[in-house]
């Protein structure tokens, strides 16, 4: 898994509530057996007009959002499906971290296990990054693991939470399974007895 | 203080808990599909690792395949499907294969719905932990069991470990009192109460549906409430395990046989919450003042009873609600204030693991008998298994079906999600039984109106969206 530890980029605003995992990757692109490639399909039916040219109305092919590695997105971020495909096209994209106020939890932690970082900031925070990044797209935003900061581009910063455990993941860029595989002994001692 | 159903279960699984780490939790059931599986078995191939239970892990097709019948009883040759839909069935049975793990093949007797099939084959079991690459796993949360949807890395480390490092979840009683009047049904309930609380309401918590009403509710229709949890935004549902349940499980394939029974039924009754179990949040609604439900939006928190309205911009507090709605109502090409009675519709589609059971066959069937589907409305029904396809044929439900003009299917999840060639168009309108409303959900441009299998018969005759308790 990618390690995380601090992100300086420019950031691309998405203002839209409840986005679904079916629209950061839409269902025609699951039929792949592998996770190479998914950045084509990400945001595809905002992203594209219905001839396959860009859409250039869509917040994200807007010259100035182009190499953003951040985004901020509205509450209940990665609803619905379950499927990793999202985190895979998101990061394949080009993203690391995703800002918003709120997000769903089966995409939060997918995130976490692909290295990209879920930063939940309050509501009014997301709306005035919206209106700040619109108005200047050179703005930087700083989101720093370590402290659980978000440095804003006027200068302040946010605090935000994150699990201890997880956050020892991203920064190491160890996944779950090292940890769970060292219970070898445990996990045959609660396989002898079960209930039934 | 007593424990929560969720807490029980919850309990029984910890194998190990570091001081400030997830808990280390054993699970017993795991479901994979061609969809979400592939790169999982990759990284086992990787890391040079083995599927620690093979026998606790069961595959089947049911996302990507073509239900289109190439006779009356076989779907389409694997020549003629898209090619990468063919190579992820492919892949499954050399995964399958590989790895020793048990496949229920779209060539055998048995295959479906994932979440139709599991409980079908009596896997899904009170007091277990059952998970699957697929966020409906909640459904089996109707049996007392907590059943959660994981991302294809969760999926590697169950095959790997047959465990996972889990947050404990915030539980949330939902009760649910008085009678079901006719004509409103188990789709009903869980549209009201993602309606009520949003469809972020439940995140980070596992509801358990309780009270008198969800007492009365047959397994079918408890799989329906617990199976649109996630719609809620909760991982996991739950209903305690009762007579119901029981006689549900016995004697299917894979349910415990002779002094297993006895003993595991003697543990399923321990199960259900005590009675000075706390939870963490709790709301209530009344069933018996429910009326049919309609979804208009584009997320299932946006829907309202047939004799309401869209609501107006000005109604809504919330500016993020505000902009959800608008955003909402310009896809669907719908207006604020609009009545949901009389909503258009072009097609209708009868399936999915939210109400694709035989009980949700037998009423769609019910209204459309001796009727046809209005001319210009396309209609499709898929059963949700092999069996239910089999059963109903066996009384008889296929042929009204089709005599009303629908198109009678092989198992799969088809237009729920659009993954293969049964797509809505561009605009149309999907009268839909399945769970997501979401922008493009059924084919590229398409727009669902989610309602149970009543309604969208009662739309197929109509040609809109109307109140089928006129009709019954
Ligand atoms: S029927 Fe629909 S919701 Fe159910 S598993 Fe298939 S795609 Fe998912």
């Amino acid at each position: 898994m990618a390690e995380f530890k601090t992100l300086t980029s420019t950031a691309a605003p998405l203002r839209v509530e409840n986005i679904d995992t079916d629209q950061i990757i839409p269902a025609k692109y699951l039929t792949a057996v592998t996770k190479e490639g998914m950045g084509l399909g990400c945001f595809s039916n905002w992203r594209y007009l219905t001839d396959g040219s860009d859409n250039p109305e869509f917040s994200l092919n807007k010259p100035q959002f182009q190499g953003a590695k951040i985004l901020v997105a509205g509450r209940n971020f990665g609803s619905g499906s379950s499927r990793e495909h999202a985190v895979w096209a998101l990061t394949d994209y080009g993203f690391r971290s995703v800002i918003a106020p709120a997000f769903a939890d089966i995409f939060y932690n997918n995130s976490l296990k692909n290295g990209l970082l879920p930063v939940v900031l309050p509501e009014d925070v997301v709306q005035t990054l919206w209106d700040t990044l619109e108005a200047n797209p050179n703005a930087e935003i700083t989101v720093d693991l370590p402290s659980q900061k978000v440095t804003l581009p006027d200068g302040s910063s946010v605090d935000f939470q994150i699990d201890p455990f997880r956050k020892l993941c991203l920064l190491e860029g160890v996944d779950d399974l090292g940890y769970i595989m060292k219970r070898e002994a445990a996990m045959n001692g609660y396989e002898a007895k079960r209930p039934y | 203080m007593g424990k929560t159903l969720f807490e029980k279960v919850w309990d029984a699984h910890v194998v190990a808990q570091d001081e400030g780490a997830p808990a280390v939790l054993y699970i017993d059931t795991h479901l994979i599909h061609e969809v979400t599986s592939p790169q999982a078995f990759s990284m086992l191939r990787e890391r040079g690792l083995k599927v620690r239970r093979p026998e606790r892990t069961f595959a089947t097709m049911d996302h990507s395949i073509p239900t289109r019948m190439a006779n009356a009883t076989d779907v389409i040759p694997l020549e003629m499907w898209g090619t990468e839909q063919a190579t992820q069935v492919q892949t499954l049975r050399k995964n399958c294969s590989d790895f020793g793990v048990t496949l229920w093949d779209i060539a055998g007797e048995v295959q479906g719905v994932v979440h139709v099939v599991g409980p079908e084959m009596g896997i899904t079991h009170p007091g277990m932990t059952i998970v699957c690459g697929d966020s409906h796993t909640s459904t089996h949360g109707a049996f007392g069991s907590l059943a959660f949807g994981i991302g294809t890395s969760e999926v590697g480390h169950v095959l790997a470990s047959q465990c996972l490092l889990q947050s404990k979840p915030k539980t949330m009683a939902i009760n649910v009192s008085g009678q079901l009047s006719a004509g409103v049904t188990a789709k009903d309930i869980i549209l009201a109460i993602i309606a009520q609380i949003g469809a972020d309401g439940g995140t980070g918590y596992v509801f358990e549906y309780r009270g008198s009403a969800i007492e009365k509710l047959s397994m079918s229709e408890r799989m329906t409430i617990c199976n649109m949890s996630i719609e809620g935004g909760a991982r996991a549902g739950m209903i305690a395990p009762d007579q119901t349940t029981f006689d549900f499980v016995e004697g299917r394939a894979h349910a415990p046989k002779g002094d297993d029974w006895t003993r595991a039924v003697a543990y399923w009754k321990t199960l259900p919450s005590d009675p000075d179990a706390v939870f963490d949040r709790e709301i209530h609604l009344d069933a018996s003042k429910l009326e049919p439900m309609v979804t208009y939006g584009t997320n299932p928190g946006q829907g309202a009873g047939i004799t309401g309205h869209i609501p107006k911009e000005s109604e809504l507090e919330n500016p993020a609600h505000q902009r959800a709605l608008s955003s909402a109502l310009e896809y669907m090409g719908l207006s604020e204030g609009q009545a949901i009675n009389g909503l258009p519709v072009d097609v209708v589609f009868i399936g999915s693991c939210t109400n694709g059971r035989l009980e949700d066959l037998r009423q769609a069937a019910s209204i459309l008998k001796g009727k046809q589907i209005s001319s210009g409305v396309m209609g499709i029904v898929v059963p949700g298994s092999k069996d239910v396809r089999n059963k109903a044929e066996a009384e008889g439900l296929d042929k009204i079906f089709t005599d009303a003009g629908f198109e009678w299917r092989g198992a799969g999840c088809s237009m729920c999600l659009a993954m293969n060639e049964d797509k809505a168009g561009a605009g149309k309108y999907v009268a839909s039984t399945s769970n997501r409303n979401f922008q493009g959900r059924q084919g590229p441009g398409s727009r669902s109106l989610l309602m149970s299998p009543l309604m969208a018969a009662a739309a197929a005759v109509s040609g809109h969206v109307v109140d089928v308790r006129q009709m019954l």
